[in-house]
């Protein structure tokens, strides 16, 4: 099993350890995933999310824009147009127009940082290797920590030791110091609060990790409550509600391709499935990732087929996410249905233990996003 | 009346041929914050048949008949205030009264000591 260079300081908040994409990874702390949840909406919580994949992306000869079209080869998003000090949300796909893997993708001036899922970082890297080695330096940035500090409170926490990220709005990345240590810190997470990611050395992120916590507004917060934090804010999670099967568009990840991607724009195509996201974009696909609101308090799990009727027929989707979502108060789920079904107001049912139970398909997210735009 | 204890962390009540059945303290805080319960079974019952479900934030579990009955009653306070669980996992927390047929398989249960000994 691999580990973070947190897993000590885990261990000593009284976290419970369980293994999550090769890691062992804190699931929750002794305060629980309910008060976890609620804590980072009202407050501040502090994530390790070190197991994820940091990769630098240099360009040999200093020049951004041409590395830029490179990385744009594998990559179906504006990356050209992203400024220095920028960072967006994009993903890898194959030929089929499946989703490899989801990112972030930062331009630090010099060079991009992608952020890339813990189960995809090897694959991710050989691929970002092959295509990018020829005129940019990839390097895996093995000794590189990242904890997420999340939270309407967080920016005043973490101004404290950095004060420059107050200046900074949602997706700005800056390189600063905390402390006097060397920080990348981007405004951006996967709580649909407002927030911060923090790279930094593993040497040292445990210094910067201690330093937090003894801030009145934070607390840790494990994996489970990361899941249903981002759950009800309407984010995927790589691996149960997007994979190799699974397109930008029917995964309603349109808004990520910016226009000039698309067809008629600037830069159209030119990555893998391009032809077959492109005709998606115009014709529609055959079914659409939504949002599932489920009548009274029993939450449905991934995996859930979705019926039209309440009884008979073929299933017409499957819940890829769901859990009871704390701030709700009531379950929250999201999942794949054919198209006709994917309107927000459809009714539809989930099978439930052998029973079919009424859920509504809702719009996303299901909480209104704290983001400081 | 007697108590037994399940290696699944139940324990049972046992009061003449009637059994009341719920999760130890020690599966209560190994689950989490339980949000939903829902006793599935009807009818009769037998020995490690899932007989009601216990839904946390994160995971769906299964509660199994300790013994061969039938449930008669399921603990209506739970259906409003599932959290009764996690607070008193071993008394108002109660799940579900089992009538017992096969009396004999209580002796395959364990006593409170021993189930102490096998969470240690």
């Amino acid at each position: 099993m691999l580990e973070t260079p947190l897993l000590a300081l885990h261990k000593e908040l009284g976290a419970r350890i369980v293994p999550f994409a090769g890691y062992a990874m804190p699931l929750q702390y002794p305060a629980g995933i309910m008060a976890e949840h609620l804590h980072t909406r009202a407050k501040a919580g502090l994530f390790d999310v070190s197991h994820m994949g940091q990769v630098s992306v240099r360009p040999l000869d200093g020049d951004m824009a041409s590395a830029a079209r490179a990385i744009e080869t594998i990559v179906p998003v504006d990356v050209v147009g992203l400024k220095p000090g920028r960072q967006r949300y994009g993903f890898l796909t194959n030929d089929k127009g499946g989703i490899l893997d989801d990112l972030m993708i930062a331009n630090l001036g010099d060079r991009f940082l992608i952020v890339v899922n813990a189960a995809c970082k090897a694959a991710d890297t050989a691929l970002f290797q092959s295509v990018l080695s020829p005129t940019c330096e990839v390097e895996p940035m093995d000794r590189r920590a990242l904890i997420a500090l999340q939270g309407p409170e967080a920016e005043q926490a973490l101004a404290r030791f950095a004060p420059a990220v107050a200046d900074m709005k949602f997706m700005d990345v800056i390189q600063t110091d905390f402390d006097g240590l060397d920080v990348i810190v981007s405004r951006s997470g996967y709580t649909g609060e407002d927030g911060f990611e923090i790279s930094v050395n593993d040497a040292d992120v445990e210094r910067v990790a201690r330093a937090l916590l003894k801030q009145p507004e934070v607390a840790p917060i494990g994996l489970g409550a990361r899941d249903s934090l981002r759950l009800e804010s309407g984010l995927c999670l790589y691996g149960s509600d997007l994979d190799e099967t699974t397109t930008p568009v029917e995964g309603a990840l349109e808004w990520a391709i910016q226009k000039i991607r698309r067809a008629d724009g600037g830069r159209a195509g030119g990555f893998p499935g391009s032809d077959v996201i492109q005709r998606q974009f115009a014709e529609g696909a055959p079914r659409r990732r939504v949002g599932l609101l489920v009548e009274g308090r029993a939450p449905i799990r991934g995996g859930a087929p979705l019926f039209a009727e309440v009884e008979g027929g073929e299933p017409i989707g499957v819940v890829t996410s769901g859990a009871f979502g704390p701030t709700l108060q009531a379950p929250v789920a999201m999942g794949y249905v054919a198209t006709p079904y994917a309107q927000t107001g459809s009714a539809i049912f989930a099978e439930l233990r052998g029973r079919r139970t009424p859920v509504t398909v809702a719009a996303m997210p299901f909480v209104p996003p704290g983001f400081k735009r | 009346m007697t108590t037994y204890y399940t290696k699944e962390h139940e324990w049972l009540r046992v009061d003449g041929d009637v059994a009341t059945v719920g999760i130890t303290a020690h599966a209560a805080e190994e689950l989490g914050e339980i949000v939903f319960f829902e006793v599935t079974a009807q009818g009769a019952i037998k020995q490690g048949d899932s007989a009601a479900v216990v839904e946390s934030v994160k995971a769906a579990s299964d509660i199994y008949a300790p013994v061969d009955g039938e449930v008669v009653d399921a603990n209506p306070s739970l259906a409003d205030d599932p959290s009764l669980i996690n607070s008193a996992p071993e008394a108002d927390g109660w799940m579900f009264t089992l009538r017992i047929t096969d009396a004999s398989q209580l002796d395959g249960l364990l006593d409170a000591e021993a189930y102490k000994a096998l969470i240690g």
